[in-house]
């Protein structure tokens, strides 16, 4: 029996590792299926990182550096190269690796890091012919920083997530011409210094609105027909247009890898598809865990950092035995806030909640209500639901509330 | 000189090919493709069909009935997955449950057992998400659900290792009568045969017009399809049909053996035998059609589209026959050709006898082959037990589909060797999660450079010019 087992050694495992271990429980594992730890950040070469965390500019790698380092000097047990296949409600873990085989491990408590993954190609029934030359975004990213090769010269990108408006700033960088970001939604899901610093800065044009209706080309792609949509989300056929290309790049969203969770029978949100969690990152089976991007998919990794710090400290005094209080006071969303993290709260604490709107809105109250009774306010100028927001709430102001309500009105 | 020739490694082909390795016969293979199972084979239904659906007397229905029984013990032979799951025809009005008693019937005269129209009552026990606008079905127990082109790629490896070869990327242009049987070439090699088994698909009216037979011909018909997630497999557990129309079966909702959701085909006629494009419409139409039929698709759990061409012969049905001595037409093997395929090769084996070819048993002959997923369906302490021999059986590359290194580099060193990542794919089922290849490709890519001993960068997806990375970065080229 472990006190610990962290399953994904990324930015989340490895902070969560951190505090726990900062919070006093020594017998920690984290299983990383990857070769090393650092998870997709070693492939994140640019920079921008740890703005918020250290207040420096940093690369991916360097991020999982400062890390990866603490998790080494405290002396943190990893299994690399582990792949786990399966996670008990009783938190019994079913492991594979070359060294040991499938193993199973018993643990007191949980925390689930897995990360995401990017949504397919293959997601979104697009018409056309299925040739070589079509990738999701981190894909090509992993080809080019980390295997030192090029897919391609001439690039349409359809979607703009921030992988995607990265991998056409990286692609121009190694001699690609990119054609093209097609963006179906009249906004782009990606942050605003990546539309300023991957896109304009090098003249690369952001088609909102447009999808691609069409792909063409038999062995490799030779060309995408685009098309602007219409409120509705539907091609308008009129505006079709050809661009000849040889690599298409998909950024069309990223989807919290949670395959472990449903086996370990956590409950679900339907709008995140990440674990339904407290202000402790608690999952709604004890002593399970959930934080990072396999809770809710983040566009910073600064505050993956923060929301794992929590988990790790709660499982450290769910081990030693505080566990938290069990009534829980609900959060509900009006929908222009899509959703909540955590989605309950206890009274008893201060917290801080994040959320995502769901469409752009300008100058906006954020309000959180108990019944009829507005507890807190703030004004926003913009909100874009490519930012993630988050309001801290002193526990006094919603200690006896039954319920709190999210909801974002514009003025 | 061999013995026979088959053109066209697709289910037909190589179950063709593998039951004629039975006897003592020196058999070729030549496939166009880069790979084998690379025509209708790898983009159908893959459905066993129970057999009520041909015309009584035809061979289609002959040779789906007998494939049909068949099938089950092939596919254990040969390591394949195949699940008697059933068969479901639904009806939504009085119209349809007349077609269903004419089937019924014309089942009952083909020999298909234990064929019953289920009421609405029984049907929602059985299945519990069909539509509330079902009123009635035709139940077939005896069909069932297979992996086309794991069948064509193992009995083909199954014929090689009981000596037939195979020569890929062998498109045959010109044919020539020869001494004592044909000379087949392509356009840098040529192979002499006594006899020619023409398996070739959708471009078998061209093979059989290069030895002066015109008496029929194939067109393309699309369908198109959509794959939902393994979290979706168990919306229905029998397969679901709509009641047939002129354009076949209509769209249906099937589980696959690999644990996903299946829907379509759609059907439309073409002339072009290379268009294999998903069409706007085509989606459409599946959509609509599927939600007739089952409620609870969870359509936002697609993980990908295809198309593949059906070959549909101009007499209505399959077209076997020997324009001339020592050259076998197959052609138009459209639905139920998957079913029928076993029972094609059997029926094809004693047309050679007829024809003449001494058939000598081959002792030597071994029907068993190891399934691709043999690890995967090993109990835990067999898995260790091989992951000690081989640590890479300890390691998984595909996070989706749990397909470990073991496994994949397996998979490239048997026969029929794959030269792509698309027939790894087809093999291991490495990229065909929910993913779709999008963390393993890269490192599948890596295996298949290394096993191959070729470069990373010319790694393709299926073959010819479709190439995986143009080149390197301009850090990589330093």
């Amino acid at each position: 029996m472990r006190d610990l087992v962290i399953i994904g050694g990324g930015p989340a495992g490895m902070s969560a590792a951190i505090a726990a271990y900062e919070s006093g429980i020594r017998d920690i594992l984290i299983l990383e299926r990857d070769e090393n730890l650092g998870g997709i950040l070693q492939q994140c070469i640019h920079n921008g990182f740890g703005l918020h965390k250290f207040g420096e500019e940093l690369t991916g790698p360097e991020y999982a550096w400062k890390y990866e380092a603490k998790v080494k000097e405290l002396g943190i047990e990893c299994k690399l190269n582990t792949m786990v296949l399966d996670v008990s409600e009783d938190k019994v873990i079913t492991a594979t690796n070359t060294e040991d085989g499938l193993f199973q491990i018993e643990a007191k408590s949980v925390i689930l890091a897995m990360g995401c993954r990017e949504r397919s190609k293959g997601a979104l029934n697009i018409a056309g012919s299925r040739p070589a030359g079509i990738y999701s975004a981190g894909t090509a990213q992993k080809f080019v920083n980390m295997k030192g090769y090029l897919p391609g010269k001439n690039v349409v990108i359809l979607g703009s997530g921030d992988i995607g408006l990265i991998m056409a700033r990286r692609m121009t960088l190694e001699g690609a011409k990119v054609h093209a970001v097609c963006e179906l939604m009249p906004y782009s899901g990606g942050l605003a210094r990546n539309i300023e610093q991957c896109l304009n800065d090098f003249g690369i044009p952001l088609k909102l609105s447009h999808t691609i209706v069409k792909i063409h080309g038999k062995d490799r792609v030779e060309g995408v027909t685009i098309a602007k949509v219409d409120e509705n989300r539907r091609p308008i056929k009129e505006s079709e247009e050809y661009i000849a290309c040889d690599t298409i790049l998909f950024s069309v969203g990223l989807i919290p890898e949670n395959e472990l969770s449903k086996a370990a029978k956590v409950d679900l949100s339907n709008i995140t598809s990440g674990a339904v969690v407290d202000q402790d990152r608690q999952t709604s089976v004890e002593g399970v865990f959930s934080c990072g991007n396999v809770l809710h998919v983040h566009d910073l990794v600064d505050y993956v950092s923060d929301e794992a710090e929590i988990a790790g400290k709660a499982a450290a005094e769910y081990i030693k035995g505080n566990q938290g209080e069990s009534v829980l006071i609900p959060i509900t969303t009006d929908g222009k806030i899509r959703y909540t993290v955590p989605q309950r709260i206890t009274k008893s604490k201060d917290v801080a909640v994040y959320f995502r709107v769901s469409n752009i809105y300008k100058n906006v109250t954020v309000t959180v209500s108990d019944g009829n009774n507005v507890i807190f306010s703030k004004k926003r100028v913009k909100v874009a639901p490519g930012e993630m927001e988050s309001v801290t709430l002193k526990k006094e102001i919603f200690e006896n509330a039954k319920e709190l309500h999210f909801a974002l009105e514009e003025m | 000189m061999y013995d026979v020739a088959v053109i066209g490694a697709g289910v037909v082909g190589g179950l063709v090919a593998r039951t004629l390795t039975k006897y003592k016969l020196n058999v070729c293979i030549l496939e166009a493709q880069n790979d084998v199972a690379m025509g209708a084979t790898k983009a159908n239904s893959a459905i066993v069909h129970g057999g009520f659906d041909a015309k009584e007397g035809s061979l289609k229905a002959l040779l789906n009935v007998r494939g049909c029984k068949m099938m089950e013990s092939v596919c254990k032979e040969l390591g394949v997955s195949y699940k008697n799951n059933g068969s479901l025809v639904v009806g939504f009005n009085d119209e349809d449950r007349s077609v269903l008693n004419e089937l019924l019937e014309r089942g009952n005269k083909n020999g298909v057992e234990r064929l019953q129209i289920l009421e609405k009552d029984e049907l929602k026990k059985l299945e519990p998400n069909l539509s509330e606008n079902v009123t009635c079905a035709l139940y077939a127990p005896t069909a069932g659900i297979v992996c086309p082109y794991t069948l064509a790629i193992s009995a083909v490896g199954n014929a090689m290792d009981n000596g037939a070869e195979l020569k890929c990327n062998f498109k045959v242009i010109g044919i020539d009568e020869i001494e004592n049987g044909y000379k087949l070439s392509a356009e840098n090699d040529a192979v002499e045969a006594r006899y020619v088994i023409n398996c070739a698909g959708v471009y078998s009216d061209e093979i059989a017009k290069m030895i002066g037979d015109d008496s029929f011909s194939v067109h393309p018909r699309r369908g198109e399809y959509i794959l939902l997630d393994k979290e979706c497999g168990d919306t229905v557990s029998c397969t679901i049909f709509r009641t047939p129309s002129k354009m076949g079966k209509g769209i249906l909702v099937t589980p696959t053996v690999h644990g996903n959701l299946l829907l379509g085909p759609t059907a439309f006629d073409m002339e072009d035998k290379e268009d294999k494009d998903t069409t706007a419409e085509g989606f459409a139409n599946i959509l609509g059609n599927t939600h007739e039929t089952v409620s609870g698709v969870a359509l936002n759990k697609t993980i990908t589209s295809f198309c593949g061409l059906r070959s549909v012969g101009s007499t209505g049905d399959f077209i076997i026959n020997s324009p001339k001595k020592g050259f076998i037409n197959t052609a138009g093997i459209e639905s139920p050709g998957l079913t029928s395929a076993p029972a094609i090769a059997e029926y094809i084996a004693d047309m050679l006898k007829d024809e003449g070819l001494e058939m000598e048993i081959n002792p030597e002959f071994n029907p068993i082959r190891k399934s691709y997923h043999a690890f995967a369906e090993a109990s835990q302490e067999e898995k260790n037990a091989i992951i000690k021999e081989n640590p890479a059986y300890g390691k998984i590359v595909c996070r989706c589909e749990g397909v470990t290194e073991g496994e994949i580099v397996d998979a490239i060193r048997r026969n029929p060797q794959p030269h792509d990542l698309d027939g790894v794919k087809r093999r291991t089922r490495a990229q065909m999660g929910r993913c779709q290849g999008g963390f393993c490709g890269p490192y599948v890519t890596e295996l298949l450079a290394k096993e191959l001993n070729i470069p990373y960068e010319s790694v393709t997806k299926f073959g010819g010019e479709s190439i995986i990375n143009i080149g390197k970065t301009k850090g990589g080229q330093a």
